[in-house]
């Protein structure tokens, strides 16, 4: 699960992360009001979207008077922000958060992430802050330095020391910085997050490090122990047929393509899309109807698939195991007496019931295209859409 | 021959008395497989369609034999109960069981790199079978038949979808490996080829990867360095966009890493036979064994 810059920052302050004074605003006269009340006479004002990036798309302005508050405020709240990591649909910004601006002397990266391949808490610190980090990895790769932790308790002191050295950092700063890592490391585990990134953690003019932006992503299996954090999810942030689908327990991830696509398990829907992408089509989505796949949930999951107006065909690739291919074949149905159906649907039942699946398909009156093979059923969908 | 299972193996149940434990147990039972015992604490005593039913891993292993322990244990309790498990010295520890926190696998998978004894696959994944011997998971036993293919995947229904052309082709397996779909679980690909490499039945090993992760990477390398059976993947996942996290919790490609073309460049690097196609897994194989002189 993904959160806001401003709630990232709250979470990390309550771990003693240094942050700037910061107030979140829903309106142009809000924000005005906010930096107000902030004081100073420099200000930021930061869009909130689930994305980096968002200095380069215009979602982060400096501001020297409130009225610049307010005329920045006026032309985010609303605006469709389009970074490298929305897509090329944008997301739409809501609110804005306001800081008083800060003197910056340097700007570096730090973040920890749940290293895979060691199946170790890791983390990544580079002097090149403020910018793409995947970017600095893939230009200047000894520019990263990587420690690891042996265990959930924290960093070894040797592994920050090395750490703080390699950043050039001594005396105070040295001692500061490690204290950093070791509190964002406690933010890590007691909030069970998958990433924790500051880009950029400044030196201030004074000496002192601050948090200048923050992320923090969640482990979506750890949030029944985090209800805090389970409170903070964005809907609006999020795809609406995506919300519909988690409401039914599917695993739904909207797509660009044509050809809407039903399929149980994570693997074999991956590969349905691979295998329709080979044929020459556009899968319209992942949709993953799980396992244990229900009547119910197999009729949602094609209304969900359906609502999006631009799928030009739909095909339902079923390996059944736990799941029985007749209870997929009774859900079809009764999804297509609830709703027109007027685009062609490719079925391909395979494994437990199948037969009785097809049977159930081919005494209605439903235009339905069987389909043996993947491939079988890859090639009719694509020539389907042609059709 | 075979590896991890075969007709000896005594098996237990974590979470027998559960719905989902009971129906599967029942499933493996009719394949064959051995069902000794229950794990539920508190329900010690009681039994489930016949099978008893223990307080602790322990108990049940002391008074049934059994090494082996599958857990249908939901996930807010399951990492105690694996824990359990490796606490107990079981042979194999496979976990069904879907939706356990990352850390706290990564606390049991500091645990299992302390010791050798117990072996663990999963979380979220199908099982393992060793067809017409034993059946422990919730797999469609049917559609296995016993040969010398030797399959190891990360996914759950497209292994079927893979075990099922293999077996239309002819092609029957020794032992079939759902490793599960999380960031972190028990045995990875190298793990398990490992095992596949000294099992003198298993001719040919067909792999299949997803995007997310460097498992696949590592693979590559230990096939490169120290495999000589005949490799086939597939890695699911080639139209994947960036960012988005395909169902599975570690099938995501974080940071341009972990793309589906990595993972094929590496492999093919290893001499592994890449099927483009989710459905010429089985055709490849056969084609590769053929190929080798080794046929069907």
């Amino acid at each position: 699960m993904k959160i806001h810059e401003y709630q990232a920052k709250e979470i990390l302050s309550q771990f003693d992360i240094p942050i700037p004074q910061g107030k979140l605003a829903l309106t142009p006269q809000e924000a005005k009001a906010q930096a107000q009340a902030l004081g100073g006479a420099l200000w930021v004002v930061k869009a909130q979207i689930h994305a980096g990036g968002r200095g380069k798309g215009g979602g982060v302005a400096l501001a020297k008077s409130l009225e610049e508050v307010f005329s920045h405020a006026k032309r985010m709240v609303g605006m469709n922000l389009k970074t490298h990591q929305t897509g090329p649909e944008g997301q739409k910004v809501e609110k804005v958060y306001i800081e008083q601006g800060q003197k910056i002397k340097k700007e570096f990266y730090v973040g920890l992430v749940l290293d895979r391949s060691t199946e170790k808490i890791a983390v990544i610190a580079s002097r090149q802050g403020g910018v793409e980090i995947e970017k600095v990895a893939e230009e200047l790769p000894d520019q990263i330095y990587t420690e690891y932790a042996p265990d959930l308790i924290g960093f070894k002191e040797s592994a920050l020391k090395s750490l703080s050295h390699k950043m050039g950092f001594e005396g105070q700063q040295a001692f500061e910085f490690q204290v950093l890592v070791q509190n964002l490391f406690r933010a890590f585990v007691d909030k069970d997050a998958s990433i924790v990134e500051i880009n950029p953690l400044i030196l201030t003019e004074a000496g002192h490090f601050l948090a200048l932006d923050a992320k923090m992503n969640f482990d979506d299996n750890a949030l029944y122990r985090h209800p805090e954090i389970e409170s903070l999810r964005d809907l609006s942030e999020e795809n609406r047929y995506e919300i519909e689908a988690s409401k039914h327990k599917l695993n739904y991830i909207h797509l660009e393509g044509n050809i809407g696509c039903m399929v149980n398990g994570a693997g074999l829907a991956m590969a349905t899309m691979d295998i329709i992408k080979l044929h020459g089509g556009e899968p319209a989505n992942f949709l993953d109807v799980g396992g244990g796949a229900k009547q119910d949930q197999v009729r949602e999951a094609l209304k969900i698939i359906l609502q999006d107006p631009k799928v030009k065909a739909v095909l339902i690739n079923i390996f059944g195991g736990i799941v029985r291919c007749d209870v997929i074949a009774r859900g079809v149905l009764e999804a297509v007496k609830q709703i027109k159906m007027n685009v062609p649907l490719v079925v391909r039942l395979q494994g437990t019931n199948a037969e009785e699946g097809k049977k159930i398909l081919e005494v209605s009156d439903l235009k339905i295209l069987t389909a043996t093979t993947m491939t079988d059923a890859a090639q009719k969908s694509v020539e389907a859409i042609w059709r | 021959m075979s590896i991890l299972v075969n007709t000896g193996t005594k098996v237990m149940v974590q979470g027998l008395t559960g719905r989902e434990g009971t129906f599967h147990a029942g499933q493996c039972l009719a394949y064959g497989t051995h069902i000794v015992a229950g794990v539920t604490p508190g329900k010690g005593g009681t039994d489930v369609d016949g099978i008893p039913v223990f307080n602790s891993v322990s108990e049940a292993k002391e008074k049934t034999g059994a090494t082996v322990s599958v857990l249908f244990v939901p996930a807010r309790f399951a990492a105690q109960a694996i824990h359990e498990a490796i606490d107990a010295a079981l042979d194999l520890i496979v976990c069904i069981t879907e939706g356990i926190p990352a850390l706290d696998m990564l606390r049991i998978k500091q645990k299992l790199k302390k010791q050798s004894k117990t072996l663990m696959i999963g979380p979220n994944c199908p099982g393992i079978i060793t067809p017409g011997e034993c059946k422990i998971g919730i797999m469609p036993g049917v559609i296995h038949k016993p040969g010398k293919v030797g399959l190891i995947s990360r996914s759950g229904t497209l292994t079927y979808e893979a075990v099922d052309q293999l077996t239309r082709v002819g092609l029957g397996q020794s032992t079939c490996i759902g490793m599960g779909g999380d960031p972190i679980v028990g045995s990875s690909f190298v793990d398990l080829l490992k095992l596949f490499k000294e099992d003198p039945e298993t001719e040919v090993v067909v792999m299949i990867g997803e995007i997310g992760g460097s498992a696949e990477e590592e693979a590559a390398d230990y096939i490169q360095k120290e495999f000589s059976k005949p490799v086939i993947g597939f890695i699911a996942g080639m139209t994947a966009p960036a960012g988005k996290r395909m169902g599975h919790a570690g099938a995501i490609i974080a940071g341009g890493k972990g793309t589906a073309q990595d993972k094929v460049n590496a492999l093919q690097k290893a001499g592994v036979h890449i099927s483009k196609s989710p459905a010429d897994i089985g055709k490849t194989a056969l084609e590769v064994l053929e190929s080798t002189g080794r046929g069907r």
